[in-house]
């Protein structure tokens, strides 16, 4: 089986940065708007490079999904920049209205979501915004596993019509993912092969799982882990073909098992090729204070609860 | 520049466009379609510099965004006598399979809109996204926004009025259509909101007042002015004092007509008060 390994551990939102920070130098249509949150979203480098093309709106999110549908009009590229909850759930009107919609060209890029934003707590640690995002039609929701990845997807989407989602978070995490992978929206990538359980993961599960995969192994299990960044649209291609081989499946993601990719993954399987399936993800709850390692832990969102699903998935069989 | 004849007279014609198209449907919102229509035909048929065709980016020519989207009637009605699609589509407002939706919406491909609107308050933001765009293409014409003054109630049009000064949006004219009206009763019963003219100029913009919002020859001259005023560092408001209803007497000064349609004998005396001009679609 493939291993993999890191040397650094480093934030998404740092390769988001990194990701912007290009595109300010390779496309003149991209544009920035940011609310209060320049620091957080690591935008400093674009703004130093290009301040007429980024727009500080202050502590207005909805003003800002506004304003990031009007400049589109006139061929800019919109990237906004804050929070996971504020990107989402705060604005979903505006979003809905004047961005899914209007089907305006408009990247929405969030940081700190899920558990591990930490110690601030639920009101911020968004656990929904992939249901969120995903039910809008026409939009694309992507969720990043690692700095290199985040930084590739933030240049790819630059690339795509239409609307994006853009998911990452606040933690340095493991860097696995080669620097000049090129980012395919919509491609799974298949990280270890398997015969045995499924794991379809995404953002920062997607390390846990590897790690999973690594003590499965060691108890006889093969276990086939596939990095889905692309939510929507969902790869369904590649999670058929990885059932036909093994049989089950785990999904896992840092986000309520209602409404996540867990649910699109049933989908897919319900429609062509009913398959047992167990979820990691929070159980319809809401987060808490806490260190991300610690809430990873308590809300069974890593590696020995992949391993724990797995071994009990396969019984299903 | 058209004649104040033809200005009147599709104004006449826009107004039984719309008392026909809603009375059709038994759905949509004549009072406040009919309150904007002298404004809606002085800016496409005289202020706004605009390109033949229509193109989404709409570089090299002055845009209009529709906040409150439910006098899509109107809006419709003007577009399409102003060339962005056939008249005889009118026909179809708010039936399946149609372009003229409910209200105004990019989705169908409507030539003419460039935002869905229609959940309020949102409008505004989009326009000075559009404006800031312009300076960003180095493009110097100018936006303009319509907006209800009911629809002031809502929150983020506030963050938008700030953030238009703070910036030094000088690009665009929003006008507020001052009708003094909304669905539940006057604006100053559902939630009386003050002096929207001192709330802009508190938020730095420079504020014009058209006291005599369904006066063709006065909304000219306002808008004229308010135009004269852009590109001085501050952004531009036009409060446009209407009369909801106008040009029916029934369904005028009362919220009764916001979002309802005539029955057939309203319909007749409504379009008997406006007799045909340009031709019905």
């Amino acid at each position: 089986m493939k291993t993999y390994t890191y040397t650094e551990k480093k934030d998404t939102r740092s390769g988001f940065g990194a990701g912007l920070t290009e595109l300010g130098r390779t496309n003149p249509n991209v544009v920035a708007l940011c609310a209060d949150l320049i620091g957080s979203l690591k935008m400093d480098q674009f703004i130093e490079e290009n301040p007429d093309r980024f727009f500080q709106v202050g502590i207005a999110e909805a003003n800002m999904m506004g304003l990031a549908a009007g400049l589109t009009i006139g061929g800019k590229i919109p990237f906004t920049g804050t929070f996971a909850n504020f990107s989402t759930g705060r604005v979903y009107d505006q979003i809905r209205q004047s961005i899914a919609y209007s089907g305006k060209n408009v990247k929405i890029c969030a940081s700190h979501a899920g558990l591990t934003l930490g110690e601030d707590g639920a009101t911020h640690q968004i656990l929904e915004d992939i249901g969120l995002m995903k039910m809008l039609p026409g939009m694309t929701v992507i969720n990043t596993c690692d700095y290199n990845q985040t930084k590739a997807a933030t240049i790819a989407i630059a690339e795509h019509q239409g609307p994006v989602y853009l998911r990452f978070g606040r933690p340095a995490v493991p860097v696995f993912t080669p620097a000049d992978q090129k980012f395919e929206i919509g491609k799974a990538i298949k990280l270890t092969e398997g015969k045995d359980v499924t794991i379809v993961a995404t953002g920062h599960l997607v390390w846990e799982a590897l790690e999973a995969s690594k003590v499965l192994l060691e108890r006889g299990i093969s276990a086939e882990v596939i990095n889905i960044h692309t939510i929507k649209p969902l790869d369904e291609k590649a999670i058929l073909e990885s059932v036909s081989k093994t049989g089950c499946i785990i999904t896992a993601e840092e986000h309520n098992i209602i409404g996540g990719l867990g649910e699109s993954v049933a989908r897919v399987l319900s429609l062509h090729r009913p398959t047992p399936q167990e979820f990691i993800g929070t159980n319809d709850t809401f987060g808490e204070s806490g260190t991300p390692a610690q809430l990873m832990e308590k809300y069974c969102l890593n590696s020995a609860s992949i391993v724990s699903k797995a071994e009990s998935v396969i019984k299903r069989k | 520049m058209p004649s104040t004849q033809h200005l009147n007279d599709l104004t006449i014609q826009v107004r039984r466009d719309i008392l026909r198209m809603v009375h059709k449907v038994n759905s949509g919102h004549p009072g406040g379609s009919l309150g904007c229509t002298e404004f809606l035909v002085a800016l496409y048929n005289v202020i706004m510099t605009r390109k033949e065709g229509f193109n989404m980016d709409g570089i090299g020519e002055d845009l209009f965004f529709l906040s409150n989207g439910h006098i899509s009637p109107a809006f419709y009605s003007v577009l399409a006598r102003a060339g962005y699609f056939p008249i005889d589509e009118l026909s179809t407002f708010r039936l399946i399979d149609s372009r003229l939706q409910g209200h105004p919406t990019t989705h169908e491909g409507l030539p003419g809109v460039r935002v869905a609107s229609g959940s309020l308050g949102q409008g505004l933001s989009v326009a000075l996204g559009a404006a800031q765009a312009k300076k960003l293409n180095n493009d110097h014409h100018i936006v303009y926004s319509l907006h209800g003054d009911g629809e002031l109630q809502e929150g983020q049009n506030w963050e938008a009025i700030m953030y238009a000064s703070a910036k030094k949006v000088d690009n665009i004219i929003a006008t507020i259509d001052l009708n003094g009206q909304q669905i539940d009763g006057s604006t100053d019963t559902v939630l009386p909101m003050g002096s929207i003219k001192e709330k802009f100029e508190a938020f730095g913009w420079i504020v014009f007042e058209i006291e005599e919002g369904n006066n063709m020859i006065a909304i000219l001259k306002g808008m004229s002015e308010a135009k004269s005023k852009t590109g001085q560092g501050k952004p531009v408001c036009v409060l446009l004092k209407t009369v909801m209803g106008h040009g029916v007497d029934f369904m005028m000064h009362t919220h009764a007509w916001h979002g309802k349609a005539p029955n057939n004998e309203q319909l007749a005396i409504g379009l008997a008060q406006n007799p045909e001009t340009l031709g019905d679609y």
